[in-house]
């Protein structure tokens, strides 16, 4: 087992290298860094004298490895934009998605799995088969579409949920959370349902269909011919064995969520990484780009690492040492 | 002595959109305690689903379209599913096929042992594993206490399947319902499980109802065998004189079928055409488009079991015989 996770880091270490290098390339070599850091009317003395002071005459590979190295350390550069470190910027904004991702997961992950199992369980009952065809509408309508609709009701209509923000925010050290107060919550209920709709769908069809599949094998059979209870087989002999491709959808729409966060964040006006990068692509800010591109990747690997671990301590034939091979 | 289990004209439907299919029509047999009972038929001859149905553990929409069937007396085919499942695994227990995919991949032997002696039996975590380990080594495997904690994939094949019977006959129930139980096993395997099955039954004096379509091994094991053709019983008797002077045209033409070293027939007998599908059984007696021996009546009426000089049959020859 310490052997597979090793083999896993190292795989996560050599995808985040490539990831980097894009980033590289894409701060480097996207337009001129220089003439977007200097005026109109600078000469090219000072030009020069920039690029030779910012090590841009470097050969590439030193560039490369001095570039790693201020990522490892959080350096992402100065924001063309906001003339101010990406590293501020990112750690300022970074709480907010995190926890929009975090509370949306969590809630398609609460509702999404147990209707689910219920789907399966019960079948041919009519309430699943309402819920499986709403579900359909939910993996149809598009992220932006569901976001205006709950404003529409809930903010303009029924004024009940504010339309745009983060509402109050508490600081904890470097973090700010919107979870500790009424108001923040109030404001994070709708973009988080918004976020994780698609995902809860999708997470309720694969519940659904792999439970299916697994109350068909033969195993279950022979558990209901041993006389266990439900119960017994439903949660736990079922569900278990559910849960490995539920793991790895669930694991790789986690960076899903970060990536659909762009349009949420845009759509709530949330003040996360999604909309800092949307402002950064309207404005060409490379350094930002760069630096959520080297982020979004690090959070995909690093759940995959999750995954990978979990599917270790769920599925015992993924344990490979101490394999004992009996004859009859 | 009363039987253990009876089964009185037993049908099993299956609805589907066109129509009512009946797999296994009006099949009655009993079973005395200790006694081995085989079942023999080709695959889709409802075997299987007879077994399924004693147990209560039919797939819907597949069900119990007609008659009765007792355990000790006891009507057990309608009960609910909280009685049902009591009886399940308790009083009747079950082997299937394949031993590879009939134990949870993500469950260690021991818990799975121990959860089906716990659902029946009042006993503490530690009583009930010392009888998983007591009933692992009854069942043969070496060094049960320590591959208790084991999964199934680090088992054999053959192992896997003395698991599966350890874990059916954790309950010492009455009848046992052994569903192709050495099938998926190589042939050097098959007959120690047969055996251990066997040796195991008679020490819990629990009977056996053994379901295959290998004739050798039912010869060799069972006290009686049915025939099925077609999802009814063609021929029931005594092993010996099933297998030696079978009745039914069906039953013979099984057992010239069976090859046999030292005959030195170039071709091997066979009986021409295939077993109906449940969507077009044939009016009269089931075999008769294959049957070499039809007469008058065998497209018109169906036969019922008749007494034959060494078994019951199906068969219109017997009442000929009679009658003449």
């Amino acid at each position: 087992m310490g052997f597979l996770i090793l083999n896993r880091v190292f795989q996560a270490a050599l995808v985040m290298i490539v990831v980097a290098m894009a980033a590289f390339v894409l701060s480097n070599y996207v337009g001129d860094p220089i003439s977007n850091m200097v005026g109109q009317e600078a000469t090219q003395e000072d030009r020069d004298q920039l690029r030779e002071d910012l090590g841009l005459n470097d050969p590439a590979p030193v560039q490369f490895v001095r570039f790693i190295g201020n990522a490892l350390q959080g350096d992402f550069g100065i924001s063309y934009r906001l003339q101010r470190p990406v590293s501020d910027l990112v750690a300022e904004r970074l709480p907010a998605t995190l926890e929009l991702v975090m509370v949306s997961a969590i809630f398609a992950l609460v509702v999404g799995i147990p209707l689910g199992i219920f789907t399966a369980l019960y079948r041919t009952f009519w309430g699943s088969r309402l819920i499986l065809t709403v579900s359909l509408a939910g993996v149809s309508l598009p992220t932006f579409v569901v976001g205006i609709l709950l404003i529409y009701v809930f903010s303009v209509t029924l004024q009940w949920l504010p339309s745009f923000g983060r509402g109050e925010t508490t600081a904890l050290g470097g973090w700010t959370t919107g979870l500790l107060t009424v108001d923040g919550w109030r404001a994070i209920i709708m973009p988080a349902i918004t976020l994780g709709l698609y995902q809860l769908t999708l997470i309720l069809r694969l519940v659904r269909a792999e439970m299916l599949e697994v109350l068909r094998t033969d195993y279950i059979k022979f558990a209901r011919a041993r006389g266990l209870t439900n119960r017994a087989i439903n949660f736990g002999h079922a569900l278990k064995n559910t849960m490995i491709p539920v793991i790895t959808i669930v694991g790789l729409n986690i960076g899903g969520l970060i990536a659909f966060s762009i349009v949420t964040e845009t759509v709530f006006q949330w003040p996360g990484m999604g909309l800092l990068f949307v402002q950064a692509v309207q404005f060409a800010d490379v350094p930002v780009m760069s630096a959520y591109l080297v982020l979004a990747s690090l959070i995909f690997v690093l759940t995959n690492l999750v995954v990978d671990i979990l599917y270790v301590v769920i599925d015992p034939r993924l344990r490979t040492e101490r394999r004992v091979k009996a004859g009859v | 002595m009363s039987a253990l289990l009876e089964v009185k004209n037993l049908s099993v439907e299956i609805p589907t959109r066109r129509h009512l299919l009946v797999p296994v029509d009006d099949v009655s047999f009993d079973i005395a305690p200790g006694e081995i009972l085989g079942v023999v038929g080709e695959s889709g001859a409802g075997k299987s689903l007879t077994g399924a149905a004693v147990i209560g553990l039919l797939e819907p929409p597949g069900r119990i379209g007609g008659g009765e069937i007792r355990l000790e007396g006891k009507r057990i085919d309608n009960l609910k599913y909280r009685e049902l499942r009591r009886i399940r695994g308790a009083a009747i227990g079950m082997i299937f096929q394949d031993p590879l995919t009939s134990l949870n991949p993500l469950y260690t032997i021991g818990r799975q042992l121990s959860e089906t002696l716990r659902t029946h039996q009042p006993l503490s975590e530690t009583a009930a594993k010392a009888r998983a380990i007591e009933l692992l080594d009854e069942v043969g495997i070496p060094a049960a206490s320590e591959r208790i904690g084991q999964y199934p994939h680090q088992f054999s094949g053959g192992m896997r399947q003395r698991v599966v019977i350890a874990l059916a006959l954790a309950n010492n129930p009455k009848l046992i319902i052994a569903d192709e139980p050495t099938t998926a096993l190589d042939v050097s395997v098959q007959a120690q499980i047969i055996n251990l099955l066997k040796r195991l039954a008679a020490d819990n004096g629990a009977a056996i109802m053994l379901i295959s379509h290998d004739m050798g091994v039912i010869a060799e094991t069972c006290d009686r065998v049915a025939v099925m053709y077609a999802g009814r019983i063609v021929e029931i008797g005594a092993v010996r004189n099933v297998v030696q002077a079978p009745n039914h045209p069906y039953t013979q033409g099984l057992m010239a079928s069976i090859p046999r070293l030292g005959k030195d027939d170039a071709r091997l007998a066979h009986i021409k055409g295939s077993m109906p599908r449940p969507t077009d059984i044939p009016q009269g007696c089931a075999f008769h488009p294959r049957c070499p021996k039809r007469f008058e009546p065998c497209d018109q009426k169906r036969p019922e079991l008749m007494k034959g000089d060494s078994s019951q049959a199906a068969c219109w020859l017997l009442q000929r015989e009679a009658d003449q």
